[in-house]
């Protein structure tokens, strides 16, 4: 049972000439074991800087980022075994895997670097990881990310953010890179992954159909502040911030007609 | 969390059955060619890829070929250090005129002034010129590379240290500079003038892998090492730097061909090998007044010069055509 907590984060970015922006304000997120946590909002309102606060990218500017109660470590081994407990899965999968190594390379990785299996254990592991992302482990092994499709390789990428046993995954996007026929089987997977190891998830996306169906509470984010949370069907179905009903009004539903959204959105 | 039932008959991707109605029937109305790919455009691996196009180009080829004669030729036709060659003569010796020295049998090159054999020579030239373009072209290879690295991967101040005494290795003319150096030098023979001439030709090198790498360390790959909390030594050496290796081989190759022309000028002006040794240069140089008499003193090394500029050239164009990924088919 391991719970992050981000407690009262701070983010401010220098820019040259323009003054300070407010990437995060006063944010608290909490994610424990066991429990999905959608990040919901518009580009620019701070989703992705969450995700690199938490993964130790960026420092918060003020405010804590609290792993079961003790503050993440600054360097060294702790710091290490703090990333191990906290992987993410990016974005793009093109992107996200070195196009130079091989799907064995990218999880074998990680294997050794954290010490999770014995040496002579390492190729067995990585053929268990495949498995548990639902690629032929001998198809795959010895391939390079461009030879795999999209959805092949965001599994690979999740296999990675897995190769270390972690605890919490932070899942930046995960399927907004991918096209529309493969998100629901890498969603699924998550949430499969997420039942069998108990994981915490936090998972971001502007994409509130499926926030409500994969997370158990919905946090919306508007320039870098937390303007509305709680369980998810309570934020879609009676949504209190207007800033909530515009973004519910502003993503495509298919049982009003289009005049109707557009009117939605205007308000 | 709850579960959305997945439309795919195997609870799998979509991808590997594209079977599916509305797929199927956007394929066909595109006319989605559905038989089985030729060999032409099987799979291969990026590698496998490169080399296809590489040896495909004709070009390239040729050069390849030539030039490997025109290295096998000099290094065995006079042997190298104390390992003797094929040829009989040596560059040293004089041997008797025959004629006013023009190419005979027993001197296919001719002879110079004084009754050397001009083979043995142009031969002798050929090494060194070839040993003093390879071994400047690793040298600056391997400085451009680590500084364009260091420089577009930290940032920030080492960037603008590195940068600025890039610019000052560039405003300073390369030739002056590298006759300045190359005569401190001399007296450690070539390897003392390649290594002068390593340290001052890495510039270009530099700018284009700092480029290169500015653009790497932005993708997610290289984020995604650093969220796991991989050094900044393994990840330009292991994730970046492999990814540029198309732009530094092609760079590297560009720079021997200028580390030819580069060494023969400056042996041509007397600043780069120096008698008893000799390059293909410092023979044009030494039978510049011989051009009208006796030709071949001229023709010779300069035909070499010519050909090894050319073929690494060559080789350097094919390199980039290859590496391109642009680039489907091979031009002849």
């Amino acid at each position: 049972m391991s719970v992050l907590e981000l407690s009262h984060v701070t983010k401010r970015y220098r820019v040259r000439g323009a003054g300070d922006m407010l990437a995060l304000d006063d944010v608290s997120v909490t994610i424990a074991s066991g429990r999905t946590v959608a990040l919901v909002g518009q580009s620019g309102s701070g989703k992705s800087t969450i995700a690199k606060i938490i993964t130790q990218l960026e420092r918060a500017t003020s405010g804590q980022v609290l792993l079961d109660g003790a503050p993440v470590p600054r360097r060294g081994r702790a710091l290490r075994r703090y990333r191990q407990q906290v992987r993410m899965v990016f974005q793009d999968p093109f992107a996200s895997l070195n196009p130079y190594h091989t799907v064995r390379h990218h999880l074998e990785r990680p294997l050794r670097l954290d010490h999770v299996v014995p040496a002579e254990e390492v190729e067995a592991e990585v053929h268990r990881l495949l498995e548990r992302v639902r690629l032929d482990p001998a198809a795959t092994v010895d391939r390079r990310p461009h030879e795999l499709s999209g959805g092949q390789r965001q599994r690979v990428a999740i296999a990675r953010a897995l190769a270390s046993r972690p605890s919490l995954l932070v899942a930046d996007e995960p399927v907004s890179m991918l096209d529309v026929s493969i998100r629901l089987g890498v969603l699924n997977l998550l949430a499969d992954l997420q039942r069998e190891r108990d994981l915490g998830v936090l998972y971001i996306t502007h994409d509130l159909a499926t926030a409500r169906h994969f997370s158990d509470e919905i946090v919306v984010l508007h320039r870098g502040r937390v303007v509305e949370r709680g369980p998810a069907d309570d934020v879609i179905l009676r949504p209190q911030h207007e800033y909530t009903q515009a973004l519910l009004a502003a993503s495509p539903d298919p049982d009003k007609h289009f005049a109707q959204t557009r009117e939605g959105t205007r308000r | 969390m709850s579960e959305i039932r997945n439309t795919s008959p195997r609870g799998e991707d979509f991808e590997p059955v594209p079977a599916q109605a509305g797929v199927d029937a956007i394929g066909m109305a595109a006319g989605v060619d559905q038989t089985p790919l030729p060999e032409e455009d099987r799979s291969y691996s990026q590698g496998q890829l490169v080399l296809r196009r590489f040896l495909r180009h004709r070009g390239a080829m040729t050069s390849l070929v030539v030039l490997a004669v025109i290295v096998v030729v000099a290094f065995t036709s006079i042997g190298i250090g104390p390992i003797p060659g094929w040829w009989n003569k040596n560059y040293i010796l004089t041997y008797p005129k025959i004629g006013d020295g023009s190419p005979t049998w027993a001197h296919p090159f001719g002879q110079d002034t004084i009754g050397k054999d001009y083979f043995a020579l142009v031969m002798r030239g050929t090494q060194r010129s070839l040993i003093i373009a390879f071994g400047v072209g690793v040298i600056s290879t391997v400085i451009g590379t680590v500084i364009g690295a260091l420089a577009g991967f930290y940032r920030g101040w080492v960037e603008s240290v590195l940068m600025r005494l890039t610019d000052l290795f560039i405003v300073i003319p390369l030739l002056v500079l590298a006759a300045v150096l190359g005569k401190i030098a001399s007296g450690w023979g070539v390897w003392g003038l390649t290594l002068m001439l390593g340290l001052v030709t890495w510039t270009g090198l530099a700018r284009l892998v700092r480029g290169e790498v500015l653009s790497l360390r932005e993708r997610d790959f290289v984020t995604a090492a650093r969220a796991v909390g991989t050094s900044a030594n393994r990840i330009i050496f292991k994730h970046v730097l492999p990814n540029a290796v198309g732009v530094i081989i092609v760079a590297a190759t560009l720079a021997i061909a200028s580390a030819i022309l580069l060494e023969t000028s400056l042996s041509f002006l007397g600043f780069g090998v120096q008698a008893p040794d000799t390059s293909l240069g410092t023979l044009i140089s030494t039978y510049q007044n011989a051009f009208t008499t006796r030709p071949w003193l001229f023709w010779w090394p300069g035909v070499l010069i010519l050909a090894i500029a050319l073929c690494v050239n060559f080789l350097g164009d094919g390199l980039r055509d290859a590496f391109d990924p642009r680039q489907n088919r091979t031009k002849a």
